[in-house]
C-alpha cells in the first residue's frame, strides 16, 4: 500500500493506483475528458491526451496528469488549487477554440461530455483565436458518421475499434494540428473493414462519430398515403427505451413503445420477437440437418450483422460455419412482404418496413445486395436505432411516460420468452437449446427451459448440456476481440463445439451502438440483460416452436422448416471481404 | 529515362512479395518495433511507400493498415507520394532567405512547371524546400540530391536544369 495526500486527506492505495482513481476513492472529483476506463470489457483508454485532470503535486514543477500518473509513497497532491483549475480551464479552452461551437443544432446537444466539461468548469469566453481544422464529414457509411472537426482526439474510440474489438481501423493519422482520427490511407468509411458495430459511437464523447439519421425518410414515409408503413421492434429496445424518458434502467416499456409507435402513425405495430421465434425454427433445424448429415459443426448463430460482417471481412476461411440463416428483422421483412401483405391485401411494393434495433450494424445489413431481391424489394426498407425512435417520438410531442400499454398487432406480433432473450448475451443460443431439447427428446414430459450455465457476462463462455443422451457443447462469445479468439481456436482446431453464439457489441444487443448512451457504466448493461430475462420469465409461451403464429405461418404459407420456401425467404449467403 | 537506370525500382506486385522486405523482417531478431526498420528499407528499395507496400508490411506485422498508415504520415521523413528522379532543395533557411532565396525558387517553379512539394510529370524532379544546410557562407544554396550549389542567381536555374536533364537516364 502507498500513503499519499490529496486535498489534505490522507490515504493509502494499492501500489500502481493512478492519482485519478486514489482522488475517486475518497470522493474527490477531477474532470476528465479522454480517459475511458471499462474494466468489464477489457477498455482502458489512458492516453493522457486531454490534459483536463491535470493536478499539482508538492515538489514537480510542472503539473500532472492524474488519470495516467500512479501515486507514489508520500506523494502530496492537490487538485483544487487556482493553478490547477486555471490549468485545466486553460485546457478546454484550447479544445474548445479549435471546436464547431454549435452545441444548439448538434446531435449530441445534452449528452455531450465537453459539452458537459464546459458546464462543468464554467467556461463563458474563449480567449484563443486562431485557425480551425477544417475536414469534409465522411458519410458514405451506412451506419455510422464521422466528423473529425467535432473530434477531441481523445482516441476512445481507436481504443474500442483496435483494442475490444480488434477491428482496428481508426488510428491517429497525419501530424501536429493536422493529426485526426482517421482511416488507412484516408479511405471513406464504407471502403474499410468497418464491422458497423457502432462501439465507437457509443464513447465517442462529443458528435464526432454519430448514428447516420434515417428519421426524416421515416416521416416522409408515414406520412404519404399511399404507402403501408410497418414498425418491428427487436427485444433489446423495449428493455432501453425508457432510459431515454428518464425512466430507471431496466423498465421494460413495450406496452409504451407500442402506443407511442401507434401514435407516431405507423400502420401495423409488430414485433421482431416473432421473427426471432422464426429464427430459432430455422436455426434449431438447420443445427439438426448439420448433425444428423454430417455437416460442418460448429454452427455459428448469424443474428448480429456486425459479426457477420466480421467474419466476412477477418476470417473468409470460414464462411461455411454461420448458419445461413438471416437475422430476425430480415425474415420479419422478407415475411411481412409476401405472407403478411397478402393477408393485409396490400400491394407489397406499397409496403415499408421499419426496424427499430439496437444497433447501428444493421443499418448496414438493410443495405445489403443479398437482402433484397426475389419480388420483394429489400426486406427492410429504413433501420432506426432506439435513440432515433426516441428524438422521433419527442418531435411529435408524444407524452411518453403517461402512454397506456398497448399490444402489438396480430399475424406477426406474438412471440415467445426465448425469443425475449435475443436481446443480450448467451439468448440466441439458449432459444436455439430450448427447441433443440424438445425436438431431439420428444418422449421428455417436462424438457428443461432455463439453462442458466449459458447466462453470465464473462466474455468467452462455454458450456455443455445433455438432452437424449447427447451432450452439446455450446460456446459463447461478446464483443469481437473474443470472438477473434473463439474463430482462431476454430481455425487452429484447438476447440471443438457444436454451437456457438456470437455478439458483437459487449453484453450483446442491450449494449448495442444504437442504444441510450450508457455514459460509460457497465452496470447499465447488466441491468438491461436482467429486465431482458424478467420479459421472457413474464411469458405464457417460452420455447419459440411454441409460437402459435408463427406455426400458423408454416402451416399457412412456409410449409416445413428449412424447406424450400423456406430457404428462398429465410436464408442467406455471405460474400469474402477485404481487410483494410 | 528508362526503368534500369532509375534511382528506385518499380514496386512489384503484393502478390510476388516483396523479398527485401521479407529479408529484413526475417533478420530482425525481435519483430516488436520492426515497423519502421521496415518502412525505411521499403522506402529504401522503392523510394516512397505505396498503399500497396504499406499494407503488405501490415500484414506481415499482423497490425492494422491504419495503425502504419499513422506511422508512415506522422514521419516527415516518408515519402507517400513516387519522388522524382532528381530532389531539388532550396534552402529557405534565413540566411538564404535575406539573400533571395524566394526568387530562386520561384525560378525553379517556373523552369519546372510545378509547385513546391510536386513532381514533374516525366518524374524527373521533385521541387521542395528545406531549412539551414549549415553553408551560410553560399547562399542562397540549393541541393541537388547530395551535391550543393551555392550563391545560385535566377539566371542560373535553367543551366542548372539542363545539366541534370542531360544527366538524366544515365
Amino acid at each position: 500500500m502507498v500513503n499519499i495526500t490529496i486535498n489534505h486527506l490522507e490515504t493509502s492505495v494499492p501500489e500502481g493506483t493512478t492519482i485519478l482513481e486514489a482522488a475517486r476513492e475518497i470522493g474527490v472529483h477531477i474532470p476528465t475528458l479522454c480517459h475511458l476506463d471499462l474494466p468489464d470489457i477489457k477498455m482502458v483508454n489512458r492516453v493522457g491526451t486531454c490534459r483536463v485532470c491535470m493536478v499539482e503535486v508538492e515538489g514537480k514543477w510542472n503539473l500532472t496528469p492524474a488519470c495516467s500518473t500512479a501515486v507514489t509513497p508520500g506523494m502530496v497532491i492537490h487538485t483544487d488549487t487556482l493553478r490547477a483549475i486555471r490549468a485545466r480551464r486553460t485546457v478546454v479552452e484550447l479544445l474548445l477554440s479549435n471546436h464547431p461551437r454549435e452545441c444548439l443544432t448538434c446531435e449530441r446537444n445534452g449528452t455531450c461530455e465537453l459539452q458537459s466539461l464546459a458546464a462543468e468548469l464554467g467556461i463563458r469566453e474563449i480567449k484563443f483565436k486562431g485557425p480551425r481544422i477544417h475536414t469534409e464529414k465522411d458519410t458514405t457509411s451506412y451506419s455510422i458518421v464521422r466528423n473529425a472537426e467535432k473530434c477531441v482526439l481523445c482516441r476512445r474510440c481507436e481504443t474500442m475499434c483496435n483494442e475490444v474489438q480488434t477491428v482496428g481501423v481508426y488510428s491517429a493519422v497525419h501530424r501536429g494540428f493536422d493529426c485526426l482520427i482517421g482511416t488507412a490511407f484516408d479511405l471513406p468509411m464504407l471502403e474499410t473493414s468497418c464491422t458497423c458495430c457502432g462501439q465507437c459511437v457509443s464513447v465517442c464523447p462529443t458528435a464526432a462519430l454519430t448514428e447516420t439519421d434515417d428519421s426524416a425518410e421515416v416521416w416522409e414515409a408515414i406520412a404519404n398515403p399511399d404507402l403501408y408503413v410497418v414498425a418491428q421492434t427487436a427485444p433489446a429496445v423495449r428493455v432501453t427505451l425508457g432510459e431515454e424518458f428518464g425512466l430507471p434502467v431496466g423498465t421494460q416499456v413495450t406496452g409504451k413503445m407500442t402506443a407511442a409507435l401507434r401514435k407516431m402513425g405507423f400502420d401495423k405495430v409488430l414485433d421482431t420477437d416473432f421473427a426471432a421465434d422464426l429464427t430459432i425454427m430455422e436455426e434449431a433445424s438447420e443445427f439438426i440437418h448439420r448433425m444428423k448429415h454430417g455437416g460442418r459443426l460448429p454452427i455459428l448463430t448469424s443474428c448480429c450483422p456486425a459479426w457477420v460482417k466480421f467474419i466476412e471481412h477477418q476470417f473468409p476461411d470460414l464462411l461455411d460455419i454461420p448458419s445461413t440463416c438471416k437475422s430476425p428483422h430480415e425474415m420479419f421483412g422478407a415475411i411481412a412482404k409476401t405472407y403478411l401483405a397478402r393477408k393485409l391485401g396490400v400491394d407489397p411494393a406499397k409496403m415499408v418496413v421499419v426496424s427499430i434495433m439496437p444497433c447501428l450494424a444493421k443499418k448496414f445489413e438493410a443495405r445489403r445486395e443479398e437482402l433484397s431481391g426475389h419480388e420483394v424489394g429489400s426486406n427492410v426498407d429504413y433501420v432506426l436505432s432506439t435513440r432515433e425512435l426516441a428524438r422521433m417520438i419527442r418531435e411529435a410531442g408524444i407524452h411518453f411516460n403517461a402512454l397506456p400499454e398497448e399490444d402489438f398487432d396480430g399475424v406477426m406480433g406474438e412471440s415467445s420468452g426465448a425469443s425475449a432473450i435475443f436481446g443480450t448475451t448467451g439468448g440466441v443460443i439458449e432459444a436455439v437449446v430450448r427447441t433443440a431439447a424438445c425436438w431431439l427428446d420428444p418422449e421428455n414430459p417436462n424438457p428443461q427451459i432455463d439453462f442458466q450455465q449459458l447466462r453470465g457476462i464473462e466474455g468467452i463462455r462455454e458450456a455443455c448440456v445433455e438432452f437424449a443422451g447427447q451432450k452439446f457443447c455450446v460456446a459463447i462469445a461478446h464483443g469481437l476481440g473474443n470472438a477473434r479468439k473463439l474463430l482462431t481456436d476454430i481455425q487452429e482446431g484447438k476447440a471443438q463445439y457444436d454451437a456457438i453464439e456470437i455478439m458483437a457489441c459487449p453484453s450483446g444487443c442491450v449494449g448495442g451502438g444504437g442504444q441510450p448512451y450508457h455514459g460509460n457504466n457497465m452496470e447499465v448493461l447488466t441491468q438491461r440483460a436482467c429486465a431482458v430475462y424478467n420479459e421472457d420469465k413474464g411469458k405464457s409461451v417460452r420455447r419459440s416452436h411454441e409460437n402459435k403464429e408463427v406455426l400458423a405461418l408454416y402451416k399457412e404459407f412456409l410449409g416445413e422448416p428449412y424447406g424450400e420456401k423456406a430457404h428462398e425467404l429465410l436464408h442467406t449467403r455471405y460474400q469474402k471481404r477485404d481487410q483494410i | 529515362m528508362t526503368q534500369e537506370t532509375a534511382e528506385w525500382t518499380e514496386p512489384a506486385e503484393p502478390a510476388e512479395g516483396y523479398p527485401e522486405i521479407d529479408a529484413l523482417f526475417d533478420s530482425l531478431p525481435n519483430k516488436n518495433g520492426a515497423l519502421i526498420p521496415l518502412l525505411h528499407k521499403a522506402q529504401e528499395v522503392y523510394g516512397y511507400l505505396s498503399q500497396e507496400i504499406q499494407v503488405y508490411v501490415a500484414q506481415k506485422l499482423n497490425i492494422p493498415a491504419a495503425k502504419v498508415f499513422g506511422v508512415a504520415t506522422f514521419y516527415s521523413l516518408f515519402n507517400l507520394e513516387k519522388k522524382g528522379q532528381f530532389k531539388i532543395n532550396v534552402c529557405l533557411g534565413t540566411a538564404c532567405y535575406v539573400r533571395g532565396a524566394e526568387t530562386i525558387l520561384a525560378a525553379f517553379e517556373k523552369e519546372l512547371g510545378i509547385d513546391q512539394t510536386e513532381t514533374t510529370k516525366d518524374g524527373m524532379f521533385t521541387l521542395d524546400s528545406i531549412r539551414c544546410v549549415g553553408a551560410c557562407g553560399l547562399a542562397p544554396v540549393v541541393m541537388i540530391d547530395d551535391k550543393v550549389y551555392g550563391r545560385v542567381t535566377p539566371g542560373d536555374v535553367k543551366t542548372i536544369v539542363d545539366e541534370h536533364l542531360g544527366q538524366g537516364g544515365q
